[in-house]
């Protein structure tokens, strides 16, 4: 174990030679985070994620939970699975607590599930997950076949350098980052996308101003 | 799906791949397809090139500090609660994630589709241990399933049809079901075998796309969810990871996760990326392992031109915009990487002697290296292996090297070379030698058409003119008086 480590490190430090050349400084010259951008990141974020054939839904803050409601109603789910503490109610829909966690077997078998996010990127229509509060585990959001989601616009970042800027102090923390964009899909079969593999087949965006 | 064993040389490779006119077609239509989406993903980012520069220097930054970073790396993953184990070759890293298979009393492990894991065999080596590995990315399962391997880097089984997907599923995953031949009914298919796997099997296995080594964080791109699955889901997940996929701070996410996407799937950002910290309770894998491999790595680091080759992040972008590539598709490279990047990685990885014709497998246009997002010198590094095989490599180099050396000594001295000349007419000496083929010069000459050899030098003209010729000294520019096949001649060897 040690002898293997030693080995490639001695290996390492070989094929650098005795003065190994300064590293290079990086030029950063690309946007960084908080840099300007010429679009409007709310509108950029919903065409983006339109795009992936995921469904958006801009509402005002008081119409969420009906909106919520219809669009389970729409997908035909009756039980659905969310974090614990999440501040919205589901019109006429059973919500199941992840408190105690669910398995993943209970996951299979529930509608879908309603989580919040860390951050959104605009120019990519990426909801970030952060592993805590509204955006619940990892499997709570990847196991059930129908992911609600919502993202107020206060929380919706123009790049991705802003996004890895804002869950740096959740990642110095331990917890798992997960970046959706979009349902899940593959091109493995003569380049034909097919939306939904193992992840959530259907993805719903509520786009809430806040 | 494991690589091909003893390696063909290209060309006989190529020829077999040429050949077969349905991989012809999937190929050209996927290369077509993917390079035309990859340049309007591009042209979208207006900072694209900074990226590049930003790219390519924090994987130059990387490897010049690669024993700091791997420390880190290893520090802050133990920190976190995950283990880290090191391995020299293929073989030791096998050993280590069959022994924790075994610990876990597994017969089956759940895998993430990963180069470095088809590059040393794991899959054939934990079935000798009684191990079974099960591909969950669908071109790697359609492969497995068909005990075929990889035709390109990020559609593994771009040279199959959906007609002979849906009767290889029909006698395996779906049972003796019947399938329609849509692509939707045969993902379905996939979707519902691998489902119960994700749920039931305690131990999975991925790659990883990079390693933070201030945060011990390993991220995973993919698409279909079967990497989130694995990664999320099993009790345990051993990770294999080059050592070269290390990058020094979280901060250089920001430039990998714009360059990656565009330059691969030429989307603005592929569906999943999971981003993991050693073991985190209550959420994810109970235990984590982090297998470091070099399995050759350190022999590319240490050749100064071909150790960016190393920078490499697994886009295939290359692939895409290869004018030999897109022709002969990915297995007539005989390795896990193929295209221009695999030209330069499998015979450094390798050993020259290994594969020492893949570094002509190519026509040094250059597309490569416009594509690649963290500006790989593929041409240069090509002509650099050449040099090296010839040097290096004993057998088919030793006669090129040889009439090399015979040509410049020949173009050295204007007596040897006015004798060559006179003898080269003849068909002898070491002119006439390159215009007829030598031995040991089969596939350069092969590739080369050689002038006629003139019945008159353009020096033998000039120093047979009339003195008054000499002196308006118009050397024939335009006037018709030209020596006929002079021109010709000065093409090939120069005079």
């Amino acid at each position: 174990m040690t002898a293997a480590r030693d080995t490639v490190m001695r290996r390492i430090r070989d094929a650098l030679g005795p003065a190994p050349a300064a590293p290079e400084a990086v030029p950063r010259a690309y946007r960084p985070a908080g840099g300007p951008v010429d679009f409007d990141p709310v509108d950029r974020f919903a065409e983006v994620v339109a795009d992936y054939d995921a469904t958006v839904h801009r509402v005002a803050a008081a119409d969420l939970e009906d909106a919520l409601g219809r669009c389970c109603r729409e997908r035909g789910a009756t039980r659905i699975a969310v974090p614990p503490g999440l501040p919205w109610r589901v019109a006429g829909v059973e919500t199941v607590a992840d408190d105690p966690p669910l398995g993943a077997r209970d996951l299979d078998a529930i509608d879908g599930v309603l989580t919040g996010c860390a951050v959104a990127i605009a120019q990519t229509g990426t909801i970030v997950l952060d592993g805590a509060g509204t955006s619940g585990r990892r499997a709570l959001t990847l196991v059930p076949d129908l992911h609600l989601c919502v993202v107020r616009t206060d929380q919706v970042l123009p790049a991705v350098p802003d996004a890895v800027a804002a869950v740096a102090p959740a990642v110095r923390e331990g917890r798992p980052i997960t970046f959706v964009s979009g349902p899940s899909a593959t091109a493995d079969i003569e380049l034909n996308r097919v939306q939904g593999v193992h992840g959530p087949r259907t993805l719903d965006v509520f786009l809430v101003e806040g | 799906m494991s690589a091909p064993g003893a390696a063909r040389p290209f060309p006989e490779a190529a020829r077999e791949a040429l050949r077969d006119s349905q991989l012809r077609r999937n190929v050209g239509k996927a290369t077509t397809t993917i390079r035309a989406k990859r340049a309007a993903a591009v042209a979208e980012l207006p900072d694209w090139e900074a990226l590049r520069a930003a790219g390519s220097a924090i994987k130059a930054r990387t490897m010049a500090t690669l024993p700091e970073q791997l420390e880190r790396l290893e520090a802050s993953v133990t920190r976190a609660g995950g283990t880290v184990h090191w391995a020299r070759d293929g073989a030791e890293a096998n050993a280590i994630v069959a022994a924790i298979a075994k610990a876990n009393g597994t017969g089956e492990v759940i895998k993430v589709k990963s180069l470095a894991t088809d590059e040393i065999d794991l899959n054939d080596a934990l079935e000798r241990e009684g191990i079974h590995a099960i591909e969950t990315d669908l071109a790697e399962l359609i492969n497995q399933l068909a005990g075929d391997w990889s035709s390109h880097i990020l559609v593994p089984a771009i040279h199959r049809n959906r007609a002979e997907i849906r009767r290889l599923f029909e006698r395996t995953i779906a049972q003796g079901r019947e399938l329609s031949d849509e692509p939707e009914a045969l993902t379905e298919a996939a979707r519902v075998h691998l489902r119960e796997k994700f749920l039931s099997v305690p131990v999975a296995v991925s790659g990883a796309n990079f390693g933070v080594a201030e945060t011990g964080t390993i991220a995973v791109f993919e698409s279909e969810g079967n990497g989130r699955m694995c990664t999320t889901l099993p009790r345990v997940l051993v990770t294999v990871m080059g050592i070269e996929k290390v990058v020094p701070e979280w901060r250089d996410i920001e430039v990998f996760a714009q360059l990656l996407p565009r330059s691969s799937t030429a989307e603005r950002m592929n569906p999943y990326t999971s981003f993991w910290t050693g073991v985190r309770p209550g959420d994810g894998p109970e235990e984590f392992h982090l297998v470091l491999l070099d399995n050759g790595r350190t022999d590319v680091l240490a050749d100064e031109v071909g150790r960016q080759a190393l920078h490499c992040i697994r886009c295939s972008a290359c692939l895409n915009v290869c004018p030999v590539y897109s022709r002969t598709g990915g297995q007539a490279y005989g390795s896990i990487y193929p295209g221009p990047i695999g030209a330069i990685l499998t015979p450094q990885l390798r050993g020259l002697d290994q594969a020492p014709t893949l570094p002509w497998a190519s026509s040094l246009c250059g597309a490569c290296y416009e594509a690649c997002p963290v500006r790989i010198d593929i041409p240069t590094v090509l002509v650099h292996l050449r040099g090296r095989v010839v040097r290096e490599v004993e057998g088919k180099g030793r006669g090129e090297k040889a009439v090399m050396q015979a040509v410049a000594r020949v173009f050295g001295s204007r007596r040897r070379y006015e004798t060559a000349q006179k003898l080269a007419r003849l068909g002898r000496g070491p002119l006439g030698v390159l215009g007829g083929g030598a031995p040991g010069l089969g596939a350069w000459a092969q590739a080369r058409d050689l002038p006629e050899i003139p019945a008159q030098t353009f020096r033998e003209w000039w120093a047979s003119r009339e003195p008054g010729d000499r002196e308006r000294g118009d050397g024939g520019g335009g006037s018709g008086d030209a020596p006929p096949a002079a021109a010709g001649s000065d093409r090939g060897l120069g005079t």
